[in-house]
């Protein structure tokens, strides 16, 4: 079952951020400040490994985006869907959306017993 | 009750510039791309400045200049540097009430905080470190009769230093002391949440530093961060955020085979033993504040006592008493002496926070106090406002494992000691923690017992200068705050002399 979804108005996001970025990957943040943050980067600009879990890849148009978060922080989300929205903002880490005056952010919701 | 005016407003003791271009070589330099962002005040939400929109050829600008200088400042003599900390101190000390409101203003925090300790603390720390660099001694080890080794201390160069956005100029004092005390030229990068205040320290500093030795880029990230992170020309980044941005910092680090600092954030808990209601006198009123203590700052504190844990035995009484105590808590204008709890930094950070209470409430977490955004009519119904909340819920929920940084306190019990280390241990970070406790051997075990960098005994958010301060686990790499720091922004120069006149005969 699908653990990562998009809205519209990230999706939106994502197209533009695209087209002058080339391809796309999340990693799930953690900690202070902008931790809880799904981070964008371009594809391969942050560098996943045996620490990290692909929580799944969003489909938008023709194009993929994964979404990946360590995987000592997923023992403790493995247990909640994620939606990456947008919303006005500034800033997060080196992510690519800040200067665009938008920041991605995730909402949550319980799995279920049949998604777990 | 006192509420300064606002900047931009008649009577207030500090005003803004319109624009702010960034510091390189001791003057303003206008961004090579001439773009500049405009930067709210969370208080109301409304605009009140614009800061330069850098990019890597400001920060290579930055870059010049610093190495320019880190020489001749590598070569001052440490009673000069610690001069120039000191008169650094002084001049914050006597323009704090100004700089106080003008880091209000950015940050939205209250200004009772600010008067009392963003700007003491950063005063001071300029003093710890004039101190600390005085009082440093290289080594001399004898390796024998006619073998000598000398250590001495070298700064590093030019190094790098991104700055969060919760305490915009303490975090940068922080950061900056050691490094100057050390001998190292900075190119610092502000938060772009928080561009501006440190403008107005520069200001105010600039003709004390000689150009070049502190060097202040703005920007996003993305755009003026990571050319710097990534830059061959830094020999040390020192970084405080979160997890994500500290991995990839250190990834650009480990391309250049330069050091990091790094201060990632927890999820410390606060633990509170049976005794502490044996009775209800002064120390149990300090340990109601010591729960309340999550509120301050808004929450935005990388060592927000975010997990409460109450012993069974006194849970219900106690969390009662908190609870009250929570509510008592004054939110308002933070210009206004009185407010207790002012805004959050930003509307991305007041929607974070809001999808975190919404995640807790799906969870199952019970709502004791607060849980919803706070709207403060008039101007303030534009600012960033949450209201103290206390989730009462288990130690698995993701409220509990995520620092939501904001004015967010989970609660749980425990039966015993080996139990509360469980819960207190149960967590991917390692920054601070609190322990209350009558009793001194269990304080003191406990203390020991939590996997964590700084560990309050019977006090909660306190931040002395000469106490090192860093995390253990995820929440980063190096002490701040204390001598400890030198090491992180010097080299060890060994000279190995040999004052034998003969040859060892080997060839």
């Amino acid at each position: 079952m699908p653990r990562v979804a998009l809205t519209p108005e990230a999706a939106d996001l994502l197209r533009r951020l695209r087209a002058s970025h080339g391809d796309l990957m999340f990693h799930q943040s953690g900690g202070c400040c902008d931790g809880s943050a799904p981070m964008c980067y371009p594809a391969g600009e942050f560098r996943t490994g045996a620490a990290d879990v692909h929580l799944g890849d969003l489909e938008v148009d023709s194009f993929v985006v994964p979404v990946w978060m360590s995987a000592a922080q997923f023992e403790y989300w493995s247990h909640t869907h994620l939606t990456i929205d947008v919303v006005p903002g500034r800033g997060s880490g080196f992510s690519l959306e800040a200067p665009l005056g938008m920041r991605f952010l995730v909402r949550s919701r319980l799995l279920n017993s049949e998604e777990l | 009750m006192t509420k300064y005016a606002a900047p931009g407003q008649s009577g207030s003791v500090v005003t803004y510039r319109d624009r702010y271009d960034h510091f390189i070589g001791g003057e303003y330099v206008p961004p090579a791309k001439g773009e500049y962002f405009a930067n709210p005040t969370p208080v109301t939400g409304e605009e009140f400045t614009e800061i330069a929109r850098g990019t890597a050829e400001d920060v290579d600008r930055a870059l010049d200049a610093a190495h320019g200088a880190a020489r001749g400042w590598g070569k001052t003599s440490v009673a000069d540097r610690a001069n120039v900390l000191n008169k650094i101190a002084d001049r914050i000390e006597a323009n704090l009430e100004m700089l106080a409101v003008a880091e209000t203003w950015e940050n939205g925090k209250p200004i009772r905080e600010t008067l009392a300790a963003d700007l003491p603390l950063a005063v001071d720390h300029f003093r710890y470190f004039a101190g600390v660099i005085r009082a440093q001694e290289g080594g001399i080890s004898q390796i024998d009769e006619d073998l000598v080794a000398y250590h001495f201390q070298e700064p590093l160069g030019v190094v790098a230093q991104i700055i969060p956005w919760n305490f915009p100029l303490l975090m940068a004092v922080w950061k900056l002391a050691p490094a100057l005390a050390a001998g190292n030229a900075v190119v610092l990068k502000p938060a772009e949440q928080t561009p501006a205040s440190i403008h107005v320290l520069m200001e105010l500093i600039a003709d004390l530093l000689p150009p070049g030795v502190v060097n202040v880029v703005n920007g996003f990230g993305v755009e003026a961060g990571k050319p710097l992170a990534s830059s061959r020309r830094v020999a040390k980044v020192a970084f405080t955020g979160e997890t994500t941005t500290g991995r990839l910092i250190m990834q650009y680090a480990s391309e250049n085979i330069i050091p990091v600092t790094l201060e990632l954030g927890g999820k410390s808990p606060n633990v509170f033993f049976s005794d502490v209601a044996a009775e209800r006198d002064a120390f149990y009123d300090k340990a109601l504040e010591g729960f309340t203590m999550f509120a301050l700052n808004q929450g935005e504190v990388c060592t927000c006592p975010s997990r409460a844990l109450i012993q069974s035995s006194i849970y219900s009484d106690f969390l009662g008493d908190a609870v009250s105590r929570t509510q008592a808590v004054r939110q308002g204008h933070p210009l206004d002496t009185e407010t207790m709890i002012g805004a959050q930094a930003s509307n991305d950070q007041l929607e974070k926070i809001l999808s975190y209470i919404d995640i807790g409430k799906q969870e199952g977490a019970r709502v004791l106090t607060g849980g919803e955004r706070a709207d403060l009519g008039g101007e303030l119904s534009g600012g960033y406002y949450v209201q103290p909340t206390v989730f009462e819920g288990d130690n698995k929920m993701r409220i509990f494992q995520e620092e939501i940084f904001g004015p967010v306190v989970a609660v749980t019990s425990f039966s015993d000691y080996d139990d509360a280390l469980k819960t207190a241990n149960d967590t991917l970070y390692g920054l601070g923690a609190g322990v209350w406790s009558r009793d001194g051997s269990v304080a003191y075990r406990a203390g020991r017992d939590i996997q964590a960098g700084r560990v309050w005994v019977n006090n909660y958010h306190a931040y002395p200068a000469h106490a090192a301060f860093g995390g253990y686990k995820q929440s980063g790499i190096g002490r701040e705050n204390h001598r400890v720091m030198l090491d992180h922004y010097q080299q060890t120069k060994n000279l190995l002399v040999s004052y034998s006149p003969n040859a060892l005969g080997f060839f």
